[in-house]
């Protein structure tokens, strides 16, 4: 929904100053625009390759690339480029043994995607490269939302199958006083179902501001020209290093909180 | 009210949610640093906590923004 209205506001203000990007007319949300490259009608949906799926290549070949690469001379003793892929690893698997139990490693493999394809999305995205432009493919909600919907159907079906109907003690915590508890229930529910919006919402809000204060910035620097342009670039440099800490921070998030929803599903029986 | 006009207020009003915001991550920190100066040896393992409660805070003002723009482009 967000991203029809970004796309229509780009393209109305695109089309008010003269058609052709930049220049005077400039717009920040012109950077979330997707284009089309290849059109694809499937079954009436339209399943084009956009620049969204673009980036979306380049991030999952870049991480697939690395992990493959760094592992193919493994040793006993990591050089450099095998212990930084280690160290992601290791990362990622005490991240799921703190939040989720060792119950929870069967499951690590999934959440290692999810944290590195986040993770290569937000990152890549920062990056401006020439003819293709700059596009954080996490900037987007519907993305973010398939993503979080993913783990929450994912998450829900396993504490189903692994407790069945206890599952649902979930909802209905233990040791609290009787006259609250069908406050607390209703409360629990309505925490349960609103967290992949939460989770979607988190990712693609900081994502989506973050890189709307860049351009703005970066519209001062260009406005200001030769001779004042040098303050808010300083503010550029400084601001850029806050985006990479958010954008390794928002993944990071996204798979704590991911581990946690899977934490809650393992453990329902026991609450 | 002019419609135009209650729009452009009620989303100046939602960007309020960064108070909460502000408040919140002050909060965290300043917390911590009390924690940490307290016990320093013990504050390396706070880290990602203190990460973790900034990056959740700091959400909860741009669902604020989330808002604001919904206001802004959607009515």
């Amino acid at each position: 929904m967000i991203d029809g209205l970004f796309i229509s506001a780009a393209h109305a203000a695109a089309a008010e100053s003269g058609g052709h990007h930049g220049g005077g007319g400039f717009n920040p949300m012109h950077q979330f625009v997707i284009d089309r490259y290849v059109p694809i009608k499937l079954f009436g949906y339209d399943a084009s390759f956009t620049n969204s799926s673009l980036w979306m290549v380049m991030a999952t070949g870049l991480v697939t690339a690395f992990l493959i690469l760094s592992m193919k001379n493994a040793g006993n003793v990591p050089n450099r480029v095998q212990s930084l892929s280690e160290i992601t690893y290791e990362f990622v698997a005490n991240m799921v043994r703190q939040n989720a139990g060792n119950g929870g490693m069967p499951y690590f493999p999934v959440i290692f995607t999810i944290f590195m394809f986040v993770l290569s999305m937000n990152l890549i995205g920062m990056i401006p490269i020439p003819g293709l432009g700059a596009f954080t493919v996490t900037s987007h909600i519907i993305v973010t939302f398939a993503l979080a919907a993913f783990v929450w159907i994912g998450v829900t079906a396993i504490g189903i199958a692994k407790h069945g109907v206890r599952f649902f003690k979930l909802f209905v915590p233990s040791g609290v006083p009787l006259l609250l508890l069908p406050l607390i229930t209703i409360i629990e529910i309505i925490s349960y179902f609103t967290r992949p919006i939460s989770l979607s919402v988190r990712l693609f809000a900081n994502m989506m501001a973050g890189h709307t204060m860049l351009a703005v910035f970066g519209s001062f620097v260009v406005g200001l020209g030769i001779l004042g342009g040098w303050v808010p670039l300083t503010f550029m440099i400084l601001l850029m290093g806050l985006e990479i800490l958010i954008a390794f921070l928002q993944a990071y998030v996204f798979a704590v909180l991911s581990c946690i929803y899977l934490s809650d599903a393992l453990h329902a029986g026991s609450h | 009210m002019d419609p135009a006009a209650a729009k452009l207020i009620g989303a100046g009003l939602a960007c309020s949610a960064l108070i909460g915001a502000g408040v919140g991550i002050g909060s965290i920190f300043g917390n911590f640093l009390s924690g940490a100066l307290r016990n320093p040896s013990a504050a390396p393992g706070q880290f990602p906590n203190l990460l973790l409660g900034f990056a959740l805070a700091e959400a909860t003002g741009l669902f604020g923004l989330v808002i604001a723009l919904i206001l802004l482009f959607v009515f």
